[in-house]
């Protein structure tokens, strides 16, 4: 019974993606980008969910993660003869190295990771209002140093030539590897000591469990899926540093909250339900027809939507769509309790 | 290399230590101390971290600039303004603070994201990117000569007004009675309750004297910068929530202080390092931020261990 309920919390999400993929792989090629998008949001709102959501602490810093993966695999695959022009100031071996699809994307990870474990090595200390304090300011310094430093990427320009390599394939591919992660890492012990912090800080302390270092783990496990997640995006659709700030933030952390932040399956349903309500009304916003009726709403009332249904979910359902509970069958539950009973 | 750094150091301190830069320090230290005390001031009563401050600000500089563009007199738009940002702060209240008062810490903080970025998308729906542009009190930014610098009217302005508010907020909790419920409130919410102090009426005026803060703000700041887009307000209320937290949350006064110092501290660096390295200002002050945090993390005018999150 425990295994087929651990298989359901990891093939749940883990079907639910590949459903998404499979949709997107059958429709149009303009409509393929939606799904691509809603695909590499679920990455990367995993991500932060393996720390957000199993540690109860609040991070709004993991989209630096996220853009050091994006600069790491962006300024790293754009063709060596190109960089000249775009990135004039490189450093020389940033210039003269260029690498393929897959491997920038392991050292967009690896970046990720590292810088995460770097942060987290003073940050993880602090919790509540300072730790959300702490981490903004890590986003503003990440995005300030990434916008003017002109050695380590384009600054503020665009980033121009990155082969896009990221179709729904590997878009698929990539949400369900890091699916399997935050999988594997909340069924392993640090997973199930780091919950145990969250539930009851001194009770876990009282059994010898390290709040501190569980965090730490947890926030560079984070952080490398997080680059990843980056270095996929940067495949995909041509950025600036404007695109991994203030709003990516705002709105990965509305996914996961809606989804339902303590809950693989709730990070998974709040990044596709988002994607899909964000795709619908940017179809309006070019005027939809449905049914025969042109629906066409001003551009731009995407994110007053989705801002409006995050605060209406957390005043009606603050624990989220899922209520932050992993997927189980009903009818399964009901029929374990019996069976549990003898 | 050492000299190099031995001069440029100097240089520093002496832009630093600069009539003017002080000045203008001060004066911004003025408006973020107003900001932190309206943040402050309903984290006290309610537990709760109001992200959406700045898009208060935003909302009434929109209006001043809405007045302006219409030729309206000037006290016209400030009126307006008032009245934009005291109906935005009770609907806040009312439709969103109120039902979330049980809720974690983390649940009303992102709650009041997304409120901001509700009304910073509307912003953007209406108004546009380029937004509009406000010239009320203009003559505000004339300077005048005082003790050999010359000072903009705006800065003397700033520093009067936020001392005449932080007065009558002081006189207003400390001399009257619901002065005396709000800090009861502040110390322990179901206790005051339980003595008969109406959460409802507490919360309501917490809300609205931050509102009144938020409005006299989004006048002065509007007399500096007279372009007001969507993203008006936006950073400063972020280095105000981070110096305000710096400063110490748990109580009013230190809360105000962090904001002053994050202010004075942002108006320093901005006058005195090399325009070569102005551009990283937010990471210089940030990285502060990080520091004190981590040497006290209850804050920096705080005695003891605070209470900051309520159980």
């Amino acid at each position: 019974m425990r295994t087929r309920r651990a298989a359901l919390e990891l093939l749940a999400p883990a079907a639910l993606v590949v459903v998404a993929g499979l949709v997107g792989a059958l429709v149009s090629q303009t409509n393929q980008i939606y799904f691509v998008t809603a695909l590499i949001s679920v990455s990367t709102v995993v991500a932060i969910y393996v720390f957000v959501g199993n540690s109860g602490v609040l991070s709004f810093g993991h989209i630096s993660f996220f853009a050091v993966g994006v600069w790491a695999a962006g300024v790293l695959s754009i063709p060596e003869q190109e960089k000249p022009a775009t990135m004039p100031y490189l450093f020389d071996f940033l210039s003269s190295t260029t690498v393929g699809n897959v491997p920038s994307l392991l050292i967009a990870a690896l970046v990720g990771g590292a810088f995460a474990v770097v942060v987290g090595l003073p940050l993880m200390r602090l919790s509540g209002l300072a730790a959300g304090i702490a981490t903004f300011a890590v986003l503003g310094i990440t995005n300030n140093l990434l916008r003017y430093y002109e050695k380590i990427g384009p600054g503020l320009n665009t980033f121009s030539s990155v082969p896009e390599t990221t179709d729904v394939l590997q878009a698929t591919i990539g949400a369900v590897l890091v699916i399997a992660a935050a999988f594997a890492y909340q069924r392993s012990r640090l997973g199930r000591q780091l919950r145990a912090t969250r539930e009851d800080p001194a009770a876990a302390r009282a059994v010898g469990v390290s709040i501190y270092r569980q965090r730490l783990a947890a926030f560079a496990l984070s952080g490398f899926l997080a680059g990843f997640a980056g270095g996929i995006y940067i495949h995909f659709i041509p950025i600036n540093v404007d695109a991994v700030y203030l709003d990516l933030t705002f709105i990965t952390l509305a996914m996961l909250v809606i989804g339902g932040a303590t809950s693989l399956w709730g990070a998974v349903v709040g990044a596709l339900f988002v994607s899909a309500l964000d795709s619908v009304l940017a179809e309006m916003e070019d005027g939809m027809t449905v049914l025969g009726v042109t629906i066409d709403v001003p551009s731009g009332s995407r994110i007053v939507v989705v801002s409006a249904i995050m605060a209406l979910v957390l005043i009606v359902r603050p624990s989220g769509l899922t209520g932050g509970r992993e997927f189980s069958l009903p009818s399964l539950a009901r029929r374990a309790r019996p069976a549990e009973a003898k | 290399m050492t000299a190099l750094l031995a001069s440029g150091l100097t240089d520093f301190v002496g832009d630093a230590l600069d009539r003017q830069v002080q000045i203008d320090a001060i004066g911004l230290g003025a408006i973020f101390a107003l900001m932190a005390v309206g943040i402050g001031l309903v984290f006290g009563v309610m537990r709760l971290v109001n992200f959406a401050y700045g898009q208060l600000i935003m909302a009434g500089a929109f209006a001043l600039a809405y007045a302006s563009e219409r030729d309206w007199p000037e006290w016209a738009g400030i009126a307006l303004c008032f009245g934009v940002v005291l109906a935005l702060s009770l609907a806040m209240e009312r439709v969103v603070f109120r039902p979330l008062r049980s809720q974690s810490a983390a649940v009303m903080l992102i709650a009041t994201f997304a409120v901001a970025f509700l009304l910073q998308s509307i912003a953007l729906l209406w108004f546009g990117p380029l937004g509009k542009t406000a010239s009320s009190l203009v003559e505000l930014n004339r300077p005048i000569s005082l003790l050999g610098v010359d000072i903009r009217k705006i800065t003397i302005v700033a520093i009067v007004v936020a001392v005449v508010c932080l007065a009558l907020l002081v006189l207003l909790l400390e001399r009257t009675s619901i002065g005396l419920h709000m800090r009861a409130a502040a110390m322990d919410f179901s206790t005051a309750r339980l003595l008969g102090v109406r959460a409802n009426l507490v919360s309501t005026v917490a809300v609205l004297i931050a509102g009144v803060l938020a409005a006299v703000v989004a006048v002065m700041l509007t007399v500096q910068f007279p372009t007001v887009t969507p993203t008006f307000a936006l950073q400063e209320t972020i280095l105000v929530l981070a110096g305000v937290v710096v400063g110490g949350m748990t109580r009013l006064l230190s809360a105000t202080l962090g904001g002053f110092l994050i202010g004075y501290v942002s108006g320093l660096l901005g006058g005195a390092l090399p325009s070569s390295q102005s551009q990283y200002l937010p990471s210089f002050l940030f990285g502060l931020v990080i520091l004190v945090l981590l040497v006290r993390p209850d804050g920096l005018f705080t005695r003891g261990r605070g209470l900051v999150e309520r159980v």
